[in-house]
């Protein structure tokens, strides 16, 4: 009929007591405060620690703080196109019933980091390669992953019945896959005005501490803020999916 | 860092993303307050998931 299933029954704990949606709401809300506290802890340290802790680069002068949230941005742009491609499996391949709400819910906050690396990026360029945006392969393949995102965000919304508008939206989500590893080597492959890894790269990474540490708590920082939005964008799609449950029942019900 | 010749470049990366998290945690804190006000109000008119009827309307 096309509403999500509310009454999974699970094999005994674990992942699996967390396929009922009623059981994950539970669990979002003992974790949220949680998740919160430490998002916003992870941020006060680590601007602290971009403004005052790292140094000024020896070329770049100050706009290297841009670095701060540029890369964390870019970082969960991809991490949130993956997590959707995972739950994409896991909706086509085991039928997970929170897989679709996952992956839904993900889209909004994916296309906004997306959006925040291409302005951060826009803007760290202007000054450092003398112009806001360059048609090359690696920032030409995040336009096309911020496109996809708002793409898939129409599909969801242009077909009613959420199921199937599930399963269809998780075949495009694989299809794009690909452009994720085109992004992550699109520096390595063609010539591009953007520096290559320097971060996660297989011998290791290859900037001072004084910058790395200030990098890796802000990409902390940045992929709480991105669990803790992102469990709250489930809870909201589960009432969604809940309210479009009962306004059927009703309906099938007749007026009272 | 304000006397920077590229202070104004570093002081817009910041804000547009300040805006932009805030409207995005706006927009999702509202959609729940949205949610949660229809689902109260279908419940106030008695209608119940067939799960819950089976538990005697407990939620």
């Amino acid at each position: 009929m096309g509403v999500m299933s509310e009454t999974v029954s699970s094999p005994s704990g674990g992942i699996w007591a967390l396929a009922n949606p009623t059981r994950f709401l539970g669990f979002i809300s003992k974790l949220l405060p949680w998740m919160i506290g430490a998002t916003v802890l992870l941020f006060v340290v680590g601007l602290y620690m971009s403004f005052f802790y790292a140094p000024a680069d020896y070329q770049q002068g100050n706009t290297v703080r841009i670095m701060y949230i540029h890369v964390p941005a870019a970082w969960l742009a991809m991490f949130g196109y993956t997590m959707m491609s995972i739950s994409s499996v896991g909706l086509l391949v085991w039928k997970h019933p929170l897989a679709d709400v996952s992956a839904k819910s993900a889209a909004p906050i994916g296309a906004a980091f997306t959006f925040l690396a291409l302005i951060t990026g826009s803007i760290w360029g202007k000054p450092m390669w003398g112009t806001w945006w360059e048609w090359d392969a690696r920032l030409t393949s995040v336009l096309i992953l911020f496109i996809m995102y708002l793409g898939l965000i129409a599909l969801w919304r242009s077909i009613e019945d959420p199921i199937r508008a599930g399963k269809a939206a998780a075949i495009l989500v694989l299809v794009g896959f690909i452009n994720i590893p085109i992004i992550k080597f699109s520096v390595e492959w063609w010539n591009t005005l953007h520096q290559p890894a320097s971060v996660m790269r297989m011998d290791g990474p290859t900037i001072h501490p004084s910058i790395l540490i200030p990098l890796l708590v802000m990409a902390v920082a940045f992929t709480f803020l991105f669990v803790t939005l992102h469990l709250m964008a489930m809870r909201n799609e589960i009432l969604r999916r809940r309210i479009r449950t009962l306004r059927m029942i009703e309906a099938s019900s007749g007026p009272h | 860092m304000f006397s920077d010749p590229h202070a104004g470049y570093i002081i817009a990366a910041y804000a547009i993303s300040a805006v932009t998290v805030v409207a995005l945690v706006a927009w999702i804190w509202a959609d729940y307050g949205v949610q949660r006000r229809l689902l109260h109000e279908l419940e106030a008119r008695g209608v119940r998931r067939r799960s819950e009827k089976a538990h005697g309307g407990q939620k």
